[in-house]
């Protein structure tokens, strides 16, 4: 394949088109098959249907199905296989078809995928992706609609990423499959569909692995948020215009490593912070991201750092779930809690 | 006609020849054994006599404190050693936290095979070295790992086969059905030893299963059972070698069922007398590994009083060598607590890092305080 160059020689930058994240991760996966010989894609229904996302789609066609294959139907089976693969010097992507369908291959991730580098002083390094379809939005039944990123992110071990736009799908994903470590990467499934106008070259530049990206500076009050909650919370600061605050809005990307330095000078600046996901909200990210934030940012603060959250319920029916899910008005509800003065 | 009568449905294996044998298979005390090729035997016989004084010596560290548990395999030595001579240069193992003998035979260094049961580290030895996969605790986990590992090798194109070592207890876990059922399903180059040693910890096999025998639960998923008396070492070592040979070969993964017994408690701090009657173990002790080699070595001349001796001696140096080595404390460096987790040390890690280091520092501090001032 030729590279067009212009006029001065410099590469010319491929031209953009519109992308869904689906498609990103689509094709960052097809892009880290055709770079790497060691990289195989596995799991339920990722070969000939091409995942129930189509994230997988064509990639058994283009790659055969040794290099993308549909696995027996256990979850335990599927990451424990990954384990002995990728002692044997292969990179494995697995995906779980949803957040709920990847608890069966707990076990396997927090004693074996979490430990084998620690467990072997570094001679067993795991780089091994677990990619997770997560979070609620879409009408999904029961165990459809899991946020599970606590539970990873209190495991020793490994990364928990999760990307809310169209670039960092691409970059991110990259990233996490070149990571010599096991990465928990979750994909926020009411974004698969989100749209971008977007060229798969350009995300190569998006920010590494365990650094939080400002999407939106602010004076009043800095919002803290993730993967699905991300287009809320813009929107939630965009509303907040009307009520005369100018609202920051960080996004961490990165659940672990966590990026305290950034969102700490996020919310020195604004001295007030709200942190947003939709897990529930007990012993939750919020919890250790407040806490932070607290700690590095006390004397900066002039309101306690709050929690907009899921409820503690198990996720609700679809057709109880909005009101479940932390939305523009449970945001802005908050922030007017932030100890303004009159 | 329906369209279960067509081509559209049938049975994907005839079951018939994956089936075991009614009986274990066995070569001592038979005419067969006249075959076996003496190089083996002695081979055999040696490392059986090494593994038992191994165990031995190991649970006399555990009540000098040396080592913080351990989980014997007398009795099942046959098992152990076979297991590890079967496999070639570039073969894996897959060791439960029982095989540590299998992994010494292996030739990892006898010390580095306890680390984990000293608690100095989690793994003493660089698994690639000897391709042994650290000891695994929590049971079958370590079966799907051999799994991938030898889909891996065959996805690679290389003649390697991975054997996984599990107890009967741990056929009850949910990963060695989903190890057995990948393993068939790839046509994987692994195959499982299950060592029936009778009991996991107290629990009967009565009430662990009802199948016919750990063998038979192969046929389920498409592979073939073989049975065999797991204190026949040469017996144990036939069946897997053709086991790993055929993996090797492509033909795909095998289970083997070894029937063998306890003879130690679970581990040294176990007390078996609570669950088992001794009547048992005696009948279980007629039908010892090492004298069963030593008979039928004894009657072809292969073994006498001298080569007893020997034997005895190499296994009496080794325990000398592990003794004195396991008696020296282990070299501890708390901030490699930090430099394993990750690749690259996450700022967290890093902040506690330097607040360990600051906690060692202020120890070290005070000791050197407290020997320039010795209280009166």
């Amino acid at each position: 394949m030729t590279t067009a160059t212009t006029a001065q020689g410099r590469p010319e930058a491929p031209a953009r088109r519109s992308a869904t994240m689906a498609q990103a991760l689509n094709q960052a996966l097809r892009d880290a098959l055709a770079a790497d010989p060691a990289v195989h894609v596995m799991g339920e229904d990722v070969g000939t249907l091409g995942g129930v996302f189509r994230v997988t789609d064509g990639l058994a066609k283009d790659f055969g199905e040794d290099r993308c294959t549909d696995t027996p139907l256990a979850e335990a089976g599927i990451l424990g296989a990954a384990v002995g693969m990728a002692m044997y010097g292969l990179r494995p992507v697995v995906e779980m078809q949803f957040d709920a369908f990847a608890y069966p291959a707990f076990e396997q991730l927090v004693s074996h995928v979490a430990r084998m580098r620690n467990r072997t002083r570094g001679a067993l390094p795991l780089p091994i992706t677990v990619r997770i379809p997560y979070g609620g939005g879409i009408g999904g039944v029961e165990h459809h609609s899991d946020s599970s990123e606590a539970y990873y992110a209190h495991t020793p071990g490994l990364h928990v990423l999760t990307p809310a736009t169209v670039e960092d799908a691409y970059g991110m994903l990259r990233a996490a499959i070149a990571s010599d470590d096991p990465v928990i990467f979750l994909e926020p499934k009411r974004l698969y569909w989100s749209k971008a106008d977007w060229s798969p070259q350009e995300p190569a530049a998006v920010p590494p692995i365990g650094r939080a990206v400002v999407r939106r500076t602010g004076r009043t009050a800095t919002l803290v948020t993730y993967g699905p909650s991300l287009p809320v919370c813009l929107e939630a600061a965009e509303a907040a215009r009307e009520e005369g605050w100018d609202l920051g809005v960080v996004d961490l990307r990165s659940l672990v490593p966590f990026d305290e330095e950034t969102a700490a000078a996020a919310v020195r600046a604004t001295g007030r912070a709200v942190v947003v996901h939709e897990s529930a909200g007990f012993a939750g990210m919020g919890a250790e991201i407040a806490a932070r934030l607290t700690e590095r940012c006390f004397h900066h603060l002039e309101a306690p750092v709050l929690r907009v959250t899921g409820f503690d319920i198990p996720y609700p029916p679809p057709m109880l779930e909005r009101h479940h899910l932390p939305g523009v008005d449970r945001i802005l509800d908050a922030v007017g809690r932030l100890q303004w003065e009159d | 006609m329906t369209v279960l009568d067509t081509p559209a449905w049938r049975p994907r294996a005839d079951a018939a020849p994956l089936l075991p044998d009614q009986e274990p298979y066995r070569l001592l005390g038979t005419p067969a054994a006249a075959e076996l090729d003496p190089g083996l035997l002695r081979a055999l016989y040696g490392q059986l006599v090494r593994g038992r004084r191994y165990n031995r010596q190991a649970t006399a560290l555990t009540k000098q404190g040396r080592l913080a548990v351990y989980p014997s395999s007398t009795g099942q030595e046959a098992c152990e050693i076979a297991a590890a001579l079967a496999l070639g240069p570039r073969d894996w193992l897959f060791p439960s936290y029982r095989d540590t003998l299998a992994v010494v035979a292996r030739g990892v260094d006898p010390v580095e095979a306890l680390t984990l049961l000293r608690g100095d580290w989690h793994t003493g030895y660089d698994p690639r070295v000897h391709r042994v996969a650290p000891l695994s605790t929590p049971l079958s986990t370590q079966l799907p790992h051999a799994v991938g590992l030898a889909h891996a090798a065959r996805l690679s194109g290389d003649a390697v086969a991975a054997l996984a070592m599990v107890g009967d207890g741990g056929t009850s876990e949910g990963d060695f059905h989903e190890a057995l059922n990948f393993a068939a399903v790839w046509h994987a180059p692994v195959v499982f030893l299950v060592q029936n040693n009778g009991f996991a910890i107290s629990v009967p096999l009565a009430k662990q299963t009802a199948a016919p025998t750990f063998a038979h639960k192969a046929v389920g998923y498409g592979m073939p059972g073989r049975l065999v008396d797991g204190n026949d070492a040469p017996a144990v070592h036939r069946v897997l070698t053709d086991a790993m040979n055929r993996a090797r070969d492509g033909g795909g993964p095998t289970l083997v069922e070894a029937v063998t017994y306890r003879i130690d408690a679970h581990t040294n701090a176990d007390d078996a007398t609570r669950y088992r009657d001794d009547d048992e173990v005696a009948a279980w002790r007629a039908h010892d590994p090492i004298e069963l080699l030593e008979r039928e070595m004894t009657a072809r001349g292969l073994l006498d009083d001298d080569g007893r001796q020997r034997a005895a001696d190499e296994a009496e140096t080794l325990a000398a060598d592990l003794r004195e080595r396991m008696h020296a404390d282990p070299a501890l460096d708390p901030m490699e607590l930090f430099a394993h987790v990750y690749a690259e040390q996450t700022p967290q890690l890093r902040e506690q890092a330097a607040q360990l280091r600051a906690e060692l520092a202020a120890e070290a501090e005070a000791d050197r305080a407290q020997v320039a001032e010795p209280r009166s």
